[in-house]
């Protein structure tokens, strides 16, 4: 396999809370066009290991970060790197859906508006794309001009990923997207991640194991800061080669 | 949002049906093979059944992936269920039909048989057995599969008679025994894939209807 088919790649990642070493030695290839989960008990540095693949953890304080993360060919953590932009081909979708107090119409056209699309038609195919693309533009369609805030919780997490679509990015971070829905808006993101990877590369830490199982085509799993195993999804949850996995996914600790 | 969960359900039960069409069509080969003796075509046999394994390992594996990934309930359960076990089901069904193709080959190089008794009785009613069989999990129509059930006890008696006919030949004429034993072996056989074939309505009741037929289960319960 050669590095084309890798879309982000970690070599001996170190990411430091002041002196609590949050992730050590971390090194995992993410695959373009997949989507890799990252599961482990709280505290494993699951989310600290997602939240440096586009810089997110600059915005927490005394965090220092060691070691390289290769996206496009590029350390992101080169002086050079334009943050912006990284987080714009690099986006983030959060446990909490957080639409704009806006209407849902502008919640999507936000990005493309700040990145200075403003062609009226241009913003219109944007956010109509992007809708479809998160399988809300159905259930909206009529009702572009009404707040995001109206919208039930699943819904508003789909116009979360909508407005993280619009920008056109290559990669989609997703930090428990679905750990605040019920079963069926649940269902729905998971399927809607299923059918986001033909377009983008996905990586999502859940806490719940069989949404890692059903979603992903890759897993990490993570302890005490450490990539303890990280292998395609069948076999973690089939035969994982280390016993701690073994114990993870079968429930016996964490 | 249809979930893509469905499909892979779908691909698995494609993956039976066309093992089961494999199955199928090697018993009918073994069978063909005798009434024939046509030894070319009882080696076919042989060679099929390697495929019927490989197939049984992959349906296996399919199988596991979708328990360990997709946590099914309920009907996709039951599915799931049935589906390993009619797997199993066929695996042992490609095995008699290597049983009987065996005996094809040795009743070919003995004295030659004047009647196959019961036996083309026999292979009318198994083969429609086991067709009814396949199409029930096809369909999934459990009336289909009840069918199959009710003719389970013809074949026993066929059975029966075969052996208590075979015996009175051998009382006559010694000559016959080697005849004899692969006629009793063809017809074991024979009741053998029929008694499966009742399994796999079984299973197809279970998964469609969410009840438990086997071994007059429902009687015990009431």
């Amino acid at each position: 396999m050669n590095d084309s088919s890798y879309c982000i790649q970690t070599n001996n990642l170190n990411v430091y809370y002041g002196t609590k070493h949050a992730l050590k030695n971390v090194s995992v290839n993410i695959r373009t066009n997949y989507v890799t989960s990252l599961i482990g008990p709280s505290g494993c540095g699951k989310s600290t290991f997602l939240r440096a693949l586009n810089r997110m953890n600059d915005l927490i304080e005394n965090v220092r970060t060691e070691g390289q993360v290769t996206f496009d060919s590029t350390d992101i953590y080169a002086p050079s790197v334009d943050v912006v932009e990284l987080r714009k081909r690099v986006g983030m979708i959060f446990q909490k859906s957080n639409p704009f107090p806006k209407s849902i119409y502008d919640n999507v056209a936000y990005g493309p508006r700040i990145y200075g699309v403003r062609d009226s038609r241009k913003l219109d195919e944007i956010v109509e794309r992007s809708l479809i693309q998160a399988a809300l533009w159905d259930e909206v369609k009529d009702d572009l001009k009404k707040s995001g805030l109206s919208l039930s919780g699943g819904q508003q997490q789909r116009l979360c990923i909508a407005r993280a679509l619009a920008v056109d990015p290559e990669v989609l971070l997703m930090d428990e997207p679905a750990s605040a829905l019920d079963p069926i808006a649940t269902a729905k993101i998971e399927e809607l991640i299923f059918r986001l990877k033909e377009r983008y590369t996905i990586v999502i830490v859940t806490h719940n194991m069989q949404q890692a199982a059903r979603v992903s085509d890759y897993t990490a799993f993570f302890y005490l800061g450490e990539l303890v195993e990280f292998d395609i999804t069948k076999n973690i949850f089939t035969m994982p080669s280390i016993k701690q996995t073994e114990d993870y996914v079968t429930g016996r600790f964490g | 949002m249809e979930r893509h969960f469905q499909h892979e359900l779908e691909s698995l039960k494609t993956m039976l049906i066309k093992m089961g069409s494999v199955v199928e069509e090697n018993v009918s080969h073994s069978l063909q093979a005798l009434l024939d003796q046509n030894e070319p075509l009882a080696h076919t046999v042989f060679a099929d059944e390697e495929r019927i394994n490989a197939m049984e390992l992959e349906i296996d594996n399919a199988i596991i992936d979708l328990l360990a990934l997709q946590q099914p309930v309920a009907s996709d359960l039951r599915f799931i269920v049935a589906t390993q076990k009619i797997n199993n089901d066929l695996e042992r069904i490609g095995d008699h039909a290597v049983n009987i193709a065996e005996s094809d080959l040795n009743l070919l190089k003995v004295k030659p048989i004047e009647s196959l008794l019961e036996l083309p009785k026999m292979i009318v009613t198994t083969k429609f057995m086991l067709r009814q069989a396949l199409d029930s999990f096809i369909l999934l129509d459990p009336k289909m599969a009840q069918s199959v059930l009710e003719n389970d006890d013809q074949v026993d008696t066929l059975n029966r008679d075969m052996v208590s006919e075979v015996i009175e030949l051998l009382k006559a004429d010694r000559q016959n025994i080697e005849c004899g034993l692969e006629l009793i072996r063809i017809s074991r056989n024979l009741e053998r894939i029929a008694d499966i074939s009742t399994n796999i309505a079984e299973e197809v009741i279970f998964h469609t209807q969410a009840r438990v037929v086997k071994h007059h289960a429902e009687e015990h319960h009431s």
